[in-house]
């Protein structure tokens, strides 16, 4: 589904990603971790369609399509969906209009008509249920005077409205107490498919605990310089990632 | 719930350049330009205007001719030539006795160009409407059913014949002829304009609304409007303004005065988008305004306001709260885009006790504009417990527009509360990028910001006007932000 090949990208002409290599098939979970710096958030960023960061080598296929011409609004609406490290307010636009109005811009583009109020209401109904929203809380201005918590909860119950083929999850774990950890990594599981992806893109093991993935790859220095499965997280978790640091001799 | 999604709208603005930018070839009857005691006196006999009227308004130009320009507000522009200005231009097929049937075929495809058949808001959305095309007041809807419960809404130039004692009890109570430069060339040569009387104890069952047009080019338009709300009576009056798209400026000085006696309650909503000038800052209209209430006890007067037109704005809609327990209210949105300039907000006095005034002022500049929000606070050493409450914020877009605040506040009342908050904040290219990552592309991301910025105030408009207001916000700000 997701193929990125040797890309190299800078923000304001300083590399940040140095050639990272990556396949996502169908149905997988996807980890990547590693230090301050290293350029996880870059990643997210770059696979998006933020137009800050420039690529200046490789490529990002979704489906086989080269993501390159593509606006971030496209991406968005061939299914890529970023959960951001950290959500902005927009005052006065409730969580309800602002799905509302990503939902049906999402349908136009694909040529279809406004999604019914009917349907509409029953799929909030349905996702705030699932992440356990009240419902109150989706008449408040977008992340307007929300904790940390309801924040990430926010962007978890978004991807659960859009559905997307390919979720990044920046940080979402970071921030959150136990309780909101579990409710949204059980989001995440439930919205697994064997059609969808997801990139965990965090610091640590423990959001891994409840979403397993089933391969982990550590970042440093804008290249993936180990990849493993489950256990390597733990590992890191460990033992930290100064032994990774020192075998790749950086 | 409104039916009106944002698709419809955005259906709607498919083609986004000033679309009120016509001009109708109708037949009028223009002065030449120039002003001088003969023109006053021509317009008050254009209009079969008793002599106490005439006086009134030689009384006006007198004090006029004295005054200058004021300077004081935070816009720059090349002062209007007063004596290149038709100071009376009427669509020439108006018939002062005729009825909606008579009106020029021309006139009405007018309307309907504007989205204002009259016909159908007759019967459809319950506005009486009066429309006022350059200096004239052309055609005044349901009068015989507001007439039934003795309301009286009518061109003031027909009060004037029918109802003199009205008119002259009120007329310039609330904005004295020489009140300001403006103020004074209006009652002077003021041609047309609403006039509306509310009896005691009547709630006026349908929104009062008047349409502005300039069409002619170099004529001025200077309407006066009168509204008076008896004692314990309501009404919610509506203003709408367009103008055709010009090089050469416009000008546009009006007078609004307000009389709510004790126990009323007057809301005005004003949806104003004359012509802003283009792209480049040329042309677009200068809109001076005058627009005061007078409260009474217990009286409440509400002043909501749209901006998104005009090259120059300089108005200052307020409250006099004169009578115990009255209240006042401005909730303003002004939007300035291009080359616009602004410099719009309220006064509230505070005479009686208890009195209370809020004021919420939206602000949002794009492109080159400079957008002011000027506003006076004053308490009376006799309004014993006055409260205010003030908030301005502005929002800006891009870097190198200008908002500014110039709150004044003269409390000589130890009792008074008076608060005030502001907030100045930038669309940021992370919010537009959030939205972006959510499939909502940059044009629709910024209107659906400023919507959401401009709530507060889009809340107090009747529904039809908040559907006109949201669609205007978008199509003022269409690429400001590049």
């Amino acid at each position: 589904m997701l193929k990125i090949n040797d890309l190299h990208a800078s923000v304001e002409d300083k590399p940040i990603l140095r050639g990272i290599n990556l396949h996502v098939k169908p149905g997988e979970v996807h980890a990547i971790m590693g230090p301050n710096g290293s350029g996880k958030s870059t990643l997210a960023s770059v696979i998006a369609g933020k137009e800050e960061y420039e690529v200046n080598k490789g490529d990002i296929l979704l489906d086989g399509e080269d993501l390159e011409e593509l606006s971030a609004e496209e991406r968005a609406h061939k299914g890529v969906f970023l959960s951001f490290q950290y959500p902005v307010e927009i005052p006065g636009v409730s969580v309800t209009n602002f799905m509302k109005t990503a939902i049906n811009e999402t349908r136009k583009a694909k040529g279809l008509p406004d999604m019914p109020a009917n349907e509409m209401l029953k799929l909030i109904r349905e996702k705030s249920e699932l992440l356990e929203i009240d419902r109150k809380f989706l008449s408040r201005s977008l992340n307007q005077g929300f904790s940390g918590g309801e924040k990430k909860r926010n962007e978890i119950f978004q991807m659960a409205m859009l559905e997307p083929k390919l979720a990044i999850l920046d940080e979402t774990d970071s921030g959150l107490d136990i309780d909101a950890l579990r409710i949204v990594a059980n989001g995440v599981n439930k919205l697994k498919s064997k059609d969808n992806a997801v990139i965990v893109i965090t610091h640590y093991q423990r959001l891994l605990d409840y979403t397993v993935p089933d391969f982990v790859h550590v970042l440093h220095n804008g290249k993936i310089v180990k990849s493993g499965t489950k256990e390597l997280a733990h590992e890191l978790e460990a033992k930290g990632y100064d032994w990774i640091k020192e075998e790749v001799g950086a | 719930m409104s039916k009106y999604t944002e698709d419809d709208l955005r259906e709607e603005l498919k083609t986004k350049e000033y679309e009120y930018g016509f001009y109708t070839d109708i037949e009028s009857d223009t002065f030449p330009i120039g002003l001088n005691e003969d023109v006053v006196i021509a317009i008050s006999k254009k209009k079969n205007e008793p002599q106490w009227m005439t006086d009134w308004r030689l009384e006006a130009f007198k004090s006029w001719k004295e005054m200058t320009e004021p300077e004081w507000a935070n816009v720059h522009y090349q002062k209007p030539d007063f004596q290149a200005i038709a100071y009376y231009s009427a669509p020439a097929s108006v018939d002062p006795n005729k009825t909606l049937d008579d009106v020029d075929a021309d006139l009405l495809a007018m309307y309907k160009k504007l989205g204002i058949s009259v016909d159908e808001q007759k019967k459809m959305n319950n506005i009486a409407m009066d429309i006022v095309v350059d200096s004239v007041s052309v055609a005044t809807t349901f009068k015989k059913t507001l007439s039934e419960k003795g309301i009286l809404f009518m061109p003031i130039s027909e009060a004037i014949q029918e109802h003199p004692e009205l008119v002259k009890k009120y007329l310039g109570t609330v904005v004295p002829q020489k009140d300001n430069f403006y103020a004074a060339l209006n009652s002077a040569v003021f041609s047309d304009g609403s006039f509306c009387y509310i009896p005691k104890g009547v709630r006026c069952p349908m929104e009062l609304s008047t349409y502005f047009r300039i069409n002619q080019a170099n004529t001025g338009q200077f309407e006066r409007t009168l509204v008076i709300a008896d004692k314990g009576s309501y009404v919610s009056y509506l203003e709408g303004c367009t103008a055709p798209s010009r090089d050469e400026n416009q000008l546009h000085a009006a007078v609004v005065e307000l009389i709510a006696l004790d126990d009323a309650e007057i809301k005005y909503s004003t949806v104003q988008n004359w012509f802003p000038g283009n792209a480049e800052g040329k042309g677009g209209v200068y809109n001076f305004v005058t627009k005061r209430g007078i409260c009474e006890k217990n009286a409440k007067i509400s002043w909501t306001q749209v901006e998104t037109g005009s090259a120059v704005t300089w108005k200052y809609p307020s409250c006099i709260l004169k009578g115990d327990n009255s209240i006042g209210e401005f909730y303003s949105i002004a939007v300035t885009n291009n080359y616009q300039q602004a410099d719009t907000g309220t006064k509230m006095i505070h005479l009686g006790k208890n009195t209370k005034s809020t004021i919420i002022s939206k602000g949002i500049s794009a492109g080159k504009s400079q957008n002011s929000y000027r506003g006076l606070v004053q308490v009376s050493p006799r309004a014993e417990n006055a409260r205010n409450f003030s908030q301005c914020d502005s929002l800006l877009m891009g870097n190198e527009c200008g908002a500014h605040t110039f709150p004044y506040i003269e409390v000589k009342n130890k009792s008074a509360q008076i608060e005030h908050e502001a907030t100045t904040s930038k669309i940021g290219e992370d919010q537009i990028f959030y939205c972006n990552q959510r499939g909502i592309e940059t044009e629709k991301a910024i209107a659906l910001i400023v919507n959401g910025f401009s709530k507060d105030v889009l809340n107090k408009l009747p529904m039809e006007f908040a559907v006109e207001a949201q669609k205007l916000l978008e199509i003022s700000l269409e690429g400001s932000v590049g």
